[in-house]
């Protein structure tokens, strides 16, 4: 039994359905990406699986238990989550930032331990924002901003680490810069990851396990040389495609078909 | 804003027992301060009147060693109004630094969003409608403030409540109960109306041990619950995604510091009527003192009882004993405070 797991949910927001009856389990120790077209419903599975979104069918099960019933702060000890939106409060420095993620280990009687000193003194080398640690949070780029968010989110010590679009905004090297972070802490860490990515051929390429959402149903679930045809790319994303070797890792990539081809070949097939 | 970061320095404390804290050392100066200044002008306004005593005399006082005079001026006069002011300020300066937090808006205060009107329209109520006792009229003031918070939490409910709403709802809630205040006043007969609009300004003249006891009651028991809730709203600030994965119960957190804020806002009204600004301004210059990241409540409360005395202060200083009353000080400053800060905001090309 996978410690994270979504059973038979129905997601909604207020009346609006977005996935019904959908089943998923997050393979321990993997890197998970879920992909899928805009609105697929993978940013809202990713808040039912980090208890944000509370199912309205079904249930949400962390480590054999009903994720809503169990004590908040005890969920984010297991299970940390980057989400879309944070806002940096005005003023803030680098270390307290990333200070703040200990919230879950502290009590109102022990609020600054050795321990979390020393954890959060390690999350921001490993994400190398340690030398930014008496910087201002909004004076940094956002490539930065995206690393010291993290490094908050691993100050929370947690086994488990949801990120949702964490590369969005960023331009192509910190993308990837951001990504060699996310495979560093799966491989030497043995944290279980779970990301939203927008990008296919990155999350062919960094995943271990791939969930494919097409309306909130998972058209294909496995590792991304098992799973990753032209056939299924069409099948999700509705877009023709070749899918070659990645000549760097070997692993699957997807080349759009040409204007020109996709256009006459939508021509014939009208005809 | 600086162009480089400069370490804040920040000790941490911790005890053999598992006990640890960690004190920013700029913070606790200023707390410090804030604490002595409102102590001094605490004691030069019980020297300050129709009978002039020197800060010497009101220590010796209060320590029992004045004449019997001295005795009844300083105790059953001056000192309680001194105290009402302090517990005012207080709780207008944390209801306000908790509201700004929680509105995410340094405009969100209660006396934008409406709370110090809904207060007012419960007082005028009791005026108008009833010619009540100044009891009565304490008691319908603190009812308006009450009902007022409550209505606004339930009207900016949707899904939790959100800064923005909660703003947008306030405005809109503080035009409606100003026009039934504007209504109540019109339907006054003259002393009425007279007793009405004195009220209106905030005052803190004639307060006494009757006004003392409640708000320190309600003192004792919301600030210790406020505090204990603080650290869940520094978690709050940073989204309530980023809150609730840390482990914050957002909603329970939320509704029990905009309960509490309600009810400081609502018993400081009733004491000493809609003293205007203090509760936007005490949150904005504590920061501004303190430069720290995060609602600053303890400092918020502590500039709000110095800035409400000094106030009261200054209005006596200038205008004579019980001439000005000390609300329309704070408006004035206030104002001006506000005026400023959006003009500096404007230089520095943030609004």
């Amino acid at each position: 039994m996978n410690r994270l797991t979504a059973d038979d949910v129905t997601l909604a927001y207020d009346h609006r359905v977005i996935a019904e009856q959908l089943s998923v389990e997050i393979p321990d120790n993997s890197f998970t990406v879920i992909v899928g077209p805009n609105a697929c419903g993978k940013s809202t599975l990713l808040r039912a699986l980090s208890r944000m979104l509370k199912p309205s069918r079904g249930r949400v099960l962390l480590d054999g238990q009903v994720i809503q019933s169990m004590p908040a702060k005890k969920v984010a000890r297991t299970l940390g989550l980057l989400p879309q939106s944070s806002i940096a409060p005005d003023g803030i420095t680098v270390g307290d930032l990333v200070g703040r993620g200990r919230y879950p280990h502290q009590g109102i009687l022990r609020q600054w331990s050795a321990e979390d000193e020393r954890v959060v003194q390690e999350s921001m080398e490993r994400t190398r924002v340690a030398e930014l640690a008496d910087r201002y949070v909004d004076e940094l780029s956002g490539g930065q901003r995206q690393r010291v968010w993290i490094a908050m989110a691993l100050a929370q010590q947690t086994p488990l680490l949801l990120l949702d679009e964490p590369t969005t905004y960023l331009d192509i090297q910190h993308q990837i810069d951001v990504l060699d972070l996310c495979a560093e802490l799966h491989e030497e860490q043995g944290r279980t990851l779970v990301a939203v990515l927008h990008d296919l051929n990155h999350a062919a390429r960094y995943a271990t396990h791939l969930v494919a959402l097409r309306g909130g149903k998972v058209v294909a679930q496995g590792a991304p040389n098992d799973i990753v045809t032209a056939e299924l790319v069409e099948e999700v994303f509705g877009l023709r495609c070749q899918v070659v070797e990645d000549p760097e890792t070997g692993t699957p990539l997807v080349v759009p078909a040409a204007r020109r081809a996709r256009v006459r070949v939508g021509a014939t097939e009208a005809s | 804003m600086k162009t480089t970061g400069t370490p804040r320095t920040a000790r941490a404390v911790r005890t053999p027992g598992g006990l640890s804290f960690r004190l920013d050392v700029r913070t606790c100066t200023v707390v410090g301060l804030l604490l002595a200044a409102a102590l001094a002008a605490g004691v030069v306004l019980i020297g300050t009147g129709d009978f002039p005593m020197s800060a010497a005399d009101v220590l010796g006082t209060l320590v029992g060693q004045g004449g019997q005079g001295q005795e009844f001026i300083v105790r059953e006069l001056r000192l309680p109004r001194v105290l009402v002011g302090l517990l005012v300020g207080a709780c207008l300066g944390l209801g306000g630094a908790l509201f700004q937090s929680i509105s995410r808006n340094p405009l969100g205060s209660p006396d934008v969003l409406g709370l110090s009107q809904g207060a007012t329209a419960g007082a005028l109520a009791v005026i108008v409608l009833f010619s009540g006792s100044a009891t009565a009229v304490t008691l319908g003031a603190f009812a308006g403030g009450l009902v007022t918070g409550i209505a606004l939490y339930l009207l900016a409910w949707k899904q939790g409540v959100h800064g923005y709403r909660l703003v947008l709802v306030g405005i809109g809630v503080s035009a409606v109960v100003t026009a039934v205040n504007g209504y109540l006043i019109t339907k006054a007969d003259f002393v009425d109306a007279s007793r009405a609009v004195v009220w209106m300004t905030g005052s803190l003249n004639g307060r006494d041990w009757t006004q003392v006891r409640p708000l320190l009651a309600l003192c004792a028991v919301l600030v210790p619950l406020v505090l204990a809730g603080a650290r869940g709203l520094r978690m709050l600030e940073m989204g309530d995604d980023v809150a609730h994965a840390l482990g914050v119960r957002v909603e329970r957190v939320r509704l029990l510091l905009m309960g509490s804020a309600v009810l400081l806002v609502a018993a400081a009204t009733a004491a000493a009527g809609p003293v205007g600004f203090v509760a936007l301004t005490a949150p904005q210059l504590a920061r501004r003192l303190t430069r720290s990241p995060g609602p600053n409540l303890v400092p918020s409360l502590c500039m709000g009882a110095t800035l409400l005395v000094t106030a009261d202060w200054a209005s006596q200083r200038a205008f004579g004993a019980d001439q000005l009353p000390v609300g329309v000080v704070t408006g004035v400053l206030g104002g001006v405070y506000l005026l400023w800060l959006l003009v500096t905001e404007r230089r520095a090309g943030r609004i």
